[in-house]
């Protein structure tokens, strides 16, 4: 009896362990059947097309894989300052009684669900920052040699660099939760060394806790361009939902997760839309899967984000 | 000539303005990093002060009661919330078993193995997978098979999103509970299972619970899983037809040009959130007790 129960339980788990690995792998193999058919249409085009033209039947990948890189590399810009000095503060700086509130409302703030920051975005930051930031920015670095086409101004609220300032709002909190784990695990002894030997609290993390924690930083970052490159919702209120690449980071585009949303429930079954859109999908779903692998592998010495 | 001039750190005016220096930068840091915080902390408050001011106008009876209706016809969210809490719930019932099972194989049998190491991994990968690929592949295994879309197809949905949040605090909390009590256990002549279920689930229980009540916070939320899979209904509807759920009615309501139903997103918003935030803090308050 009791053999029989432990094999049964024994049984049961690997099952449920085998059934996570299968899980991922079916995710996969299915979103590439889905998209076999566009990807046997329009071959290795399908990456370098920038056309999107259901009416015509011609698709491809380039907008929307470029609206999905610049959006999440611009939120990371903004959003890494912003999570650095949030840890920095958590686990150096605040009073001991203050830093479980503080850490607890920065873990709410990653609790919010996304669409939430979608029409927050729309609704509120979008038009003040069209009224405040965009014409400064217009104004100011819209001059400078070089990059002035990046800041070229737009009509509209909608753009690719309020979306990934709401995707930086959204990514900072995970960013700067998994940076403060990081942080603690740093021997206390060597900070109060450096400390012993007259260090200020700057010194004691430019020199003994970012050297120490490095890698995992670095995971801790990915994670959050992890986040961003397939968040849907929050993107599709903000982003204009155009299909075409514009110098200008004020000027609307899309993202994968956003075309998808809004295309795939009106596309046909069947049709290569339906099809591109699957594909789409399989390869937000590798580059996905190379940069959360990254941020594992890194973070895998000190914690588990 | 005296030598400590030649050497600046020694030099007291070359040290006085050097350890100024130091301590500029540490206060422009810290100042730095106190901002920083207070912008993330505004973030916050901004969105819930922006819920409370356009969600509270559109509180009332009528919202619990009545079905979601044509415009200007004082519709309400009533099976915007059943769905939600139907396939939320369903979705966690059939999620926790799996994620309980797997976090279990994770701490107490895969050891070092090159499997479990994989199986963690994976998972790892799941809990951060983008969460509309999520519903793209149950549209692909179910809805275009069967032709339908469903509840039972959204709950599905959800139920994957829950197995890895389950799975990571079902490990990190059995990890916990001392090998001392599982040796006790085995010295009484228990065998493993029984070990495992009615002494580390127990001493666990708290713990197991946070999981699940993290799990249920994270996809009551969620509106991408649910497009393509549960897609919305205007009326109350079994989990075997079409079903609404709370955020994509939201999502629906809020881009539409009709003030009565954009003041039902935003009530519709104010619940939601104020509903997953609670779950949140209960659960960090039941993990809080235990240490």
């Amino acid at each position: 009896m009791t053999q029989k129960g432990d094999k049964a339980f024994s049984l049961a788990v690997h099952t449920a362990g085998l059934f996570v690995l299968v899980l991922l792998g079916t995710i996969i193999v299915l979103l590439f059947i889905g998209g076999l058919p566009a990807f046997r249409a329009f071959g290795p085009g399908f990456l370098v097309s920038s056309a999107w033209n259901p009416v015509t039947g011609s698709f491809g990948a380039l907008v929307s894989v470029y609206g999905t890189v610049v959006s999440s590399v611009l939120a990371l810009l903004m959003a890494v300052p912003l999570a650095f000095g949030v840890a920095f503060f958590l686990t150096e700086l605040a009073p001991s009684w203050l830093r479980r509130p503080v850490g607890t409302a920065i873990e709410l703030l990653a609790a919010v669900p996304s669409i939430i920051y979608g029409m927050w975005g729309f609704f509120v930051l979008a038009p003040a920052v069209s009224a405040t930031v965009k014409p400064w920015l217009v104004s100011t670095l819209g001059h400078l040699p070089g990059i002035a086409g990046a800041f070229r101004a737009a009509p509209g609220d909608s753009s690719i660099f309020i979306a990934s300032l709401v995707l930086a709002i959204m990514i900072t909190p995970f960013i700067a939760a998994t940076m403060r784990d990081v942080f603690l695990t740093v021997p206390v002894i060597f900070k109060e060394s450096a400390y012993g030997l007259g260090c200020t609290p700057w010194e004691v993390m430019r020199r003994i806790v970012l050297p120490y924690t490095q890698a995992s930083v670095v995971g801790g970052i990915m994670l959050g361009l992890g986040r961003a490159l397939g968040e849907t919702m929050a993107v599709t209120f903000v982003i204009g939902n155009t299909n075409r690449i514009s110098t200008s980071i004020f000027a609307p585009g899309n993202t994968i997760a956003s075309l998808v949303a809004l295309e795939f429930p009106e596309a046909e079954s069947g049709s290569l839309q339906l099809s591109s859109l699957l594909a789409l999908g399989f390869i937000l779903f590798v580059i996905s899967f190379v940069v959360l692998a990254i941020s594992r592998a890194l973070l895998a010495q000190r914690v588990r984000a | 000539m005296d030598m400590t001039t030649h050497i600046p750190a020694r030099d007291a005016r070359v040290a006085l303005t050097r350890g100024q220096r130091r301590r500029t930068i540490d206060r422009l840091a810290r100042a730095l990093a106190l901002l920083a915080t207070l912008v993330a902390l505004a973030f916050l408050t901004s969105i819930l002060l922006t819920l409370f001011y356009l969600g509270i106008p559109g509180l009332g009876l009528h919202v619990f009661t009545e079905v979601t209706k044509s415009p200007e016809a004082h519709g309400g969210l009533a099976n915007a919330i059943v769905g939600s809490v139907a396939q939320t719930g369903l979705g966690t019932l059939i999620g926790t078993p799996i994620g309980l099972l797997a976090g279990t194989y994770l701490a107490e049998y895969s050891g070092r193995s090159a499997l479990g190491q994989v199986v963690r991994f994976v998972s790892d990968i799941l809990l951060s997978a983008p969460s509309i690929l999520i519903g793209l592949f149950i549209y692909q295994i179910l809805v275009a098979p069967t032709g339908g879309f469903s509840g039972f197809a959204g709950a599905l949905a959800l139920a994957i999103l829950v197995i890895p949040i389950v799975v990571r605090t079902t490990e990190d909390m059995l990890r916990l509970i001392p090998i001392s009590m599982r040796e006790a256990s085995i010295a009484l002549g228990a065998p493993r299972w029984k070990t495992i279920v009615f002494i580390c689930y127990r001493a666990a229980l708290d713990g197991l619970l946070t999981g699940v009540l993290l799990a249920v916070a994270r996809v009551a939320g969620e509106t991408a899983p649910l497009l393509f899979t549960s897609l919305g209904n205007s009326g109350f509807s079994g989990l075997g037809s079409a079903m609404a759920s709370m955020p994509v009615t939201i999502y629906q309501y809020a881009a539409s040009a009709f003030d009565d139903w954009v003041q039902l997103a935003w009530t519709g918003a104010l619940l939601v959130t104020m509903g997953v935030l609670a779950i949140n803090i209960t659960a960090r308050l039941l993990v809080r007790r235990r240490q």
